[in-house]
């Protein structure tokens, strides 16, 4: 039976707990870099709206640095409890980056907790933008180190297996597996693009809640600009990691695009729904797949039917590949859209219904994050360990599982609750308007 | 020195940093709890707030760094402790999640003072240690037994077991005496006279039930693990001087002077205990199916793992000192003249 099978439900509780954390971790990784540089566009300026904007952000952003910390905390010993048996055999290999991930989560905690509680410490603010420095790069960093350990889960090298165990390790090979450099920029690109996006929702949603000031407009100014870079930047990085696929990894690529036969002059499948091997409704672009694949039209792309039956993934994350292409593409188009507008003066973007939709850009982005990784993990199934051990071979043996579930789930509806409470709260209670007005009066002094 | 006894020492060292921090945080939460309860909160909220506010992230890592670093070290840990962990460290996690966020959110974002949300932090901060500790009771042995190659939990084995529950006793006392005494020199230094005198009462009550529980322990090991408490035995003067710096710290609170020093010696009470049990527990990470030298990792791993390990203490060192400087040792924060929170 499958939902007394622990390696399924382990799957389960696993795909709950990244799926909620990947959320605020992936505001935890972007975040910083925003705040970073509007205090530095408010210290170069002398404009102090940017100075205040980076000082609100902050405060928001300890709440979602609360959850990411303690569902991080989870996953990372969820490794062990869930799949004991595949980090008793990845521990000898991969134990490097794990290990570096907690320096830079520590680094990045003791300047977080510093940043905090030294605002107006300093009579200069330079001195406070450095304290941003470490907060921002060990975040990144840690993203940086924990992306390289799941790029070795899908390009697993740097050891040989001799009668089962792993001999001749060597955890430098380990860690920059071909498939890290794609991995890695696509995360970091998407982290910065997605918070851009997200702030940008709250400033769009405040001016439409009848808040008019100027700060609003600096706001979403520089969170859409800096939308645009970042989604540029990934959609680069989204074909690199289209050639990655086909080079390393052909069955994902092919099971992404429902790629049955290995042919030349591939075309690409967008959306469209799958009957038996039949796709229907669909929009065929030619020549496109094999572009993507080897930047060559005519270039033979290999099919899944070239994989036996029981290494393949499942078909269905062909929904997932067009849900995350389709958002990319869409906040790329639309922040071009408003940067061009922006710069020329044209008053459209200021209508509520372009409003709405910058609301929506936001959430989108987490979406497609989501959509994003359960793509790249389901993508890889059946493998834990790609090519070397299954993920039934990886799980726990415990008969408890379930109730786990059960629990966890309890702890994530709670933690999003009160996270969306709590935000809420924190921000109609001391609107923009109400905090410039108390530093009017107390300039140059302290106020709370 | 082999690279596993290298290994071992960092976690241990680890482990004992965070069970310093964390009985700090944990005991604090119950205080704060109790106080309101009798009515005293205005005397203490103050105090633990400018202390947890800046650290409680680091506190923390010390945790996440502990249990990375056993199984990158030694990954067959995974295998014994992963599986039959699953559901006492699934609660503990749990209680941990619920405790730090809901920190977070009372004291960043929505300033909630509801009485009963101090209550369940603090109690929240009790259970944790409890929650833990039985790890340290499997550790010993005649808990895990293995089936068609599975290690399972004999929780009627743990659960009616007289070991388990002094060691989850000892954590409780251990807690709010470590807790109790770094109060009280917190808020000495903060020139509170009021919380100080509170703080060094709770210290002295539970300065007892420490010792008494500890050496329960030993006791009790007698007949556990009879092996383990030979090699207690062996290392007793150890213990005795981890004694005599109990006996400082009691002194010293009791006359009311040092406290700094007091605290400085109820570290070295914990170091040297906490070291000697280690000591004697050597060489099993797992009694009597695992040790360090037949779960260590392979060679190439545990040389770049020490490597990233002195790489990380540079940066981290520097950085913490920082962390103490502005906050621990700043007198205008501690005192509460200014407070900078963005």
């Amino acid at each position: 039976m499958e939902f007394q099978d622990p390696a399924f439900l382990s799957r389960i509780l696993t795909l709950l707990t990244l799926s909620f954390h990947i959320l605020y971790a992936t505001i935890g990784v972007g975040v910083p870099l925003m705040i970073m540089i509007a205090q530095w566009v408010g210290i170069k300026k002398k404009d102090d709206h940017y100075i205040l904007l980076a000082r609100r952000w902050a405060r928001g952003f300890v709440i979602t640095v609360a959850v990411g910390v303690v569902t991080g905390t989870a996953i990372g010993l969820q490794l062990s409890l869930l799949w004991p048996n595949f980090m008793q055999l990845a521990g000898n290999v991969i134990a490097l980056p794990l290990f570096m991930e907690v320096f830079a989560f520590f680094f990045e905690a003791i300047f977080l907790g510093i940043y905090l509680y030294t605002w107006d410490r300093f009579e200069d603010q330079r001195k406070h933008f450095l304290l941003l420095i470490p907060v921002a790069l060990g975040a990144a960093a840690s993203s940086v180190f924990i992306t390289i350990v799941n790029a070795f889960m899908n390009q697993p090298q740097g050891f040989e297996i001799l009668n089962g165990e792993m001999v001749n390790v060597s955890p430098l090979l380990a860690m920059f597996s071909p498939a890290v450099p794609t991995k890695v920029a696509h995360v970091m690109a998407t982290a910065f693009m997605t918070s851009a996006f997200v702030l940008a929702s709250i400033a769009a949603l405040r001016m439409l809640g009848g808040s008019n000031h100027i700060y609003h407009k600096k706001a979403l100014f520089l969170t859409m600009k800096l939308g645009l870079v970042f989604a540029i930047a990934t959609a680069l990085i989204g074909d690199f990691s289209g050639k990655y696929l086909a080079e390393y990894q052909p069955e994902k690529l092919a099971a992404a695009e429902w790629h049955f036969e290995t042919e030349e002059d591939a075309g690409l499948v967008m959306f469209g729904i799958l009957d038996g091997e039949e796709v229907k409704y669909a929009i065929r672009i030619p020549y496109a797949l094999s572009i993507l694949a080897h930047s060559n039209p005519f270039a033979e792309v290999t099919g899944l039917n070239e994989f036996p039956e029981d290494e393949r993934p499942p078909l269905w994350i062909h929904y997932l590949f067009d849900t995350m292409v389709t958002i990319g593409m869409w906040l790329a188009f639309f922040s071009f859209v408003y940067v061009v507008a922006a710069f020329r003066n044209w008053s459209f973007i200021r209508t509520r219904w372009f409003r709405w939709l910058t609301v929506a850009g936001g959430p989108l982005a987490l979406i497609a994050i989501e959509a994003g990784w359960w793509f790249t993990e389901v993508g890889r199934q059946p493998w834990i360990l790609r090519g070397h051990m299954r993920v039934s071979e990886g799980a726990t043996t415990s008969g408890n599982v379930d109730l786990m579930i059960v629990l966890f789930a309890g702890l994530y509806i709670i933690l999003g609750i009160g996270t969306a409470v709590v935000l809420t709260r924190m921000y109609k209670r001391n609107p923009v308007e109400k905090e410039l007005a108390a530093r009017e009066n107390a300039k140059g002094g302290e106020e709370e | 020195m082999t690279l596993e006894i290298v290994g071992i020492s960092v976690l241990w060292l680890f482990l004992y940093l965070y069970v310093i921090v964390a009985s700090i945080d944990f005991g604090a939460g119950f205080f704060n709890a109790y106080s309101s309860f009798v009515g005293k909160q205005h005397i203490l909220t103050g105090v633990i707030q400018r202390y947890l506010s800046p650290v409680w992230e680091v506190t923390n890592v010390f945790f996440v760094f502990f249990f990375v670093g056993i199984i990158g070290f030694f990954p067959q840990t995974a295998f014994y402790y992963g599986t039959t962990l699953l559901v006492p460290a699934s609660l503990a996690l749990i209680l941990l999640a619920i405790r730090g966020s809901y920190y977070a959110f009372a004291t960043y974002g929505a300033k909630i003072n509801h009485r009963g949300y101090i209550y369940m932090y603090g109690l929240s901060g009790l259970l944790l240690p409890a929650a833990l500790s039985p790890v340290l009771a499997m550790s010993e042995g005649g808990f895990i037994q293995m089936e068609n190659g599975q290690p399972y939990l004999d929780y009627w084995a743990l659960f009616t077991s007289p070991l388990m529950w002094s060691i989850v006793v000892l954590s409780l006392t251990a807690v709010l005496y470590i807790s109790a005494v770094f109060l009280t020199w917190y808020s000495s230094k903060a020139g509170d006279a009021k919380a100080t005198d509170l703080m060094r009462k709770y210290a002295l009550v539970w300065a007892a039930p420490a010792i008494i529980t500890a050496t329960g322990i030993i006791y009790e090991l007698r007949g556990h693990n009879p092996e383990h408490f030979a090699r207690i035995l062996d290392l007793w003067w150890v213990f005795a001087v981890s004694f005599l710096l109990f006996a400082g710290t009691v002194y010293l609170i009791w006359k009311k002077r040092h406290y700094g020093w007091a605290f400085i010696l109820l570290m070295g009470q914990f170091f040297t205990a906490f070291f000697a049990y280690g000591a004697s527990h050597y060489p099993y990470l797992l009694y009597p199916y695992l040790t360090i030298y037949d779960s260590f990792t392979n060679e190439a791993m545990a040389i770049a793992l020490i490597i990233a390990f002195i790489a990380g203490l540079c940066l981290l060192l520097p950085s913490l000192y920082l962390l103490f400087r502005l906050f621990l040792f700043d007198k205008d924060y501690i005192e509460g003249k200014s407070d900078y929170h963005a």
